[in-house]
């Protein structure tokens, strides 16, 4: 079957990117290669097609109402053109996906998705809007997503529109924005840690917005392709579905109990959300680093007291760091910072501790 | 992609320079290229025997670890961890400089079934 390219595939190729197959979209894993576009975002900036997610309209008298059954999130405090961060769980309290939930009206809220879940999210999505006066409209397959993202990412958008960036607050977004003449929403929200921009915009002007950043943007900013995303988002302490969050892992466990608002009503999920943040849970992601010689990748197994207890889920050896860092998903009583643990790297065991899953300091200009 | 002269070369992108009875292994420009960035090399230990084909240790690159085979058979004299652990980016930077193993031959005939420079070539545009 062939891939699916998003309207920036020539000018991902353009630009020497290395091209790989990600959940049948055809995108680039880098460009100059991945520890200088990882540190570029840091640094600088970089520019990321993120145009493979998924996006849904929800509209109707019942929109914010679905929205908020939904989602763990308080999202009926959210003011016009605000964004929140959220989980859809299951009735088991898992992670069907994370997204971000934009608010225009009580009648109008924009749901942004995972490329990996589109399909299991719209299903899920209906399934559960028997009941609310809604239309739901899946518009992933019309809009292109641009992501620019680092310290210069404002300054260097800024050259391209008159409208003044710097009163889009963070976690708020503005329609009809013009970057480089196209029209475009443009929200400060993003996925690495640093201060930045996604912005999205219909398929036809995407490559002018993408070309112009680059062009203005000079030797402040590198195009930046999936591997630095996941290098990235890994630092900051974020975590990626199918990874750290998954339909048998709850926000709870994933150490992001702060999304989830037992307060604000019935939600799906919410009585055994509410059990485990009551009575306590058995697993938590914990962050961890090497003691010794090797690389924590995901999937090696955790070990301790002569016995495995967990998984990493993700592990990296990070550009600008001497030891490998991690974060697995492991048995509550060794998740206290400063146990000591074992990573079964391939066919030897190397000693490990636990630390803070805080790896960065965030940069989010709030 | 650049190839050195004089050098054999094994389907699994590593060179082989002769030396006497021992060989230096390393891998082609080629392979680096694919690897991406290498971050991590892990040795066999000085003294341990390998069959040709047995994976020797792993070279770890930022998004995945690949196992390393050995192209010939013999007993591992000499690993360039002195280089390696502290610049694992010289595999990428000077990968004919850049020698990972040095082996005592245990069996020279083994260097037949090797290609020479012009043959990898000709292996690597078809792949």
């Amino acid at each position: 079957m062939e891939l699916k390219k998003t309207s920036l595939n020539e000018a991902h190729k353009k630009c020497g990117g290395k091209m790989v197959d990600f959940f049948n979209w055809e995108l680039p894993v880098e460009y100059s290669g991945l520890t200088n576009e990882h540190v570029s975002v840091r640094e600088k900036a970089g520019l990321f097609d993120v145009s493979h997610m998924g996006e849904v309209m929800v509209t109707g008298k019942d929109a914010l109402n679905l929205v908020d059954y939904l989602v763990t999130n308080a999202v009926k405090t959210l003011e016009e053109n605000q964004v929140m961060y959220t989980f859809m769980c299951n009735e088991n309290g898992g992670v069907v996906d994370d997204l971000l939930v934009y608010k225009y009206t009580d009648d109008k809220v924009f749901l942004v998705i995972n490329a990996a879940n589109i399909d299991k999210d719209i299903k899920w999505i209906k399934e559960k809007s028997k009941d609310f006066d809604v239309e739901l409209k899946d518009i992933s397959s019309e809009m292109s997503q641009i992501a620019i993202q680092g310290p210069k990412a404002q300054e260097i958008l800024q050259k391209l529109t008159d409208s003044p960036l710097g009163e889009i607050g963070f976690f708020r977004f503005c329609e009809d924005t013009l970057i480089a003449g196209e029209k475009c929403l443009v929200s400060r929200t993003g996925y690495t840690g640093e201060d930045g921009f996604e912005i999205y915009m219909g398929h036809e002007g995407a490559p002018k917005v993408w070309e112009s950043i680059l062009e203005v943007g000079g030797e402040d900013i590198v195009p930046a392709g999936l591997g630095a995303r996941d290098t990235l988002r890994f630092e900051a302490g974020l975590p990626l579905y199918g990874n750290e969050l998954g339909d048998d892992i709850t926000p709870i466990e994933a150490g992001l109990g702060f999304f989830v608002k037992l307060d604000k009503g019935d939600f799906v999920g919410r009585e055994v959300l509410a059990e485990q943040k009551e009575l306590g849970f058995k697993k938590k992601i914990s962050g961890f680093k090497l003691l010794g010689k090797g690389i924590a990748r995901g999937g090696y197994k955790v070990l301790a007291d002569g016995k495995e207890i967990g998984y990493i889920t993700t592990g990296y050896q990070l550009p600008g760091r001497s030891e490998s860092i991690g974060l697995a998903l492991i048995d509550k009583d060794y998740s206290k910072l400063g146990s000591e643990i074992e990573i079964q790297v391939r066919k030897k065991v190397v000693k490990a501790e636990v630390i803070s899953k805080k790896f960065l300091d965030k940069k989010y200009k709030k | 992609m650049s190839v050195v002269e004089g050098l054999y070369y094994s389907k699994d992108h590593e060179w082989i320079k002769v030396d006497g009875n021992a060989a230096y292994i390393g891998i082609t420009d080629y392979a680096q290229h694919a690897l991406g960035e290498v971050v991590y090399v892990e040795f066999p230990d000085e003294g341990d025997e390998f069959g040709s084909g047995e994976a020797f240790g792993v070279i770890e690159s930022v998004k995945a670890a690949a196992d390393s085979y050995m192209p010939i058979s013999g007993k591992i004299i000499g690993i360039n961890d002195e280089l390696l652990e502290d610049e694992p980016q010289a595999l990428n930077e000077k990968p004919y400089e850049a020698w990972i193993l040095k082996v005592e031959l245990s069996d020279h005939q083994e260097l037949e079934s090797l290609m020479s420079a012009e043959d990898y070539i000709k292996l690597c545009e078809e792949e």
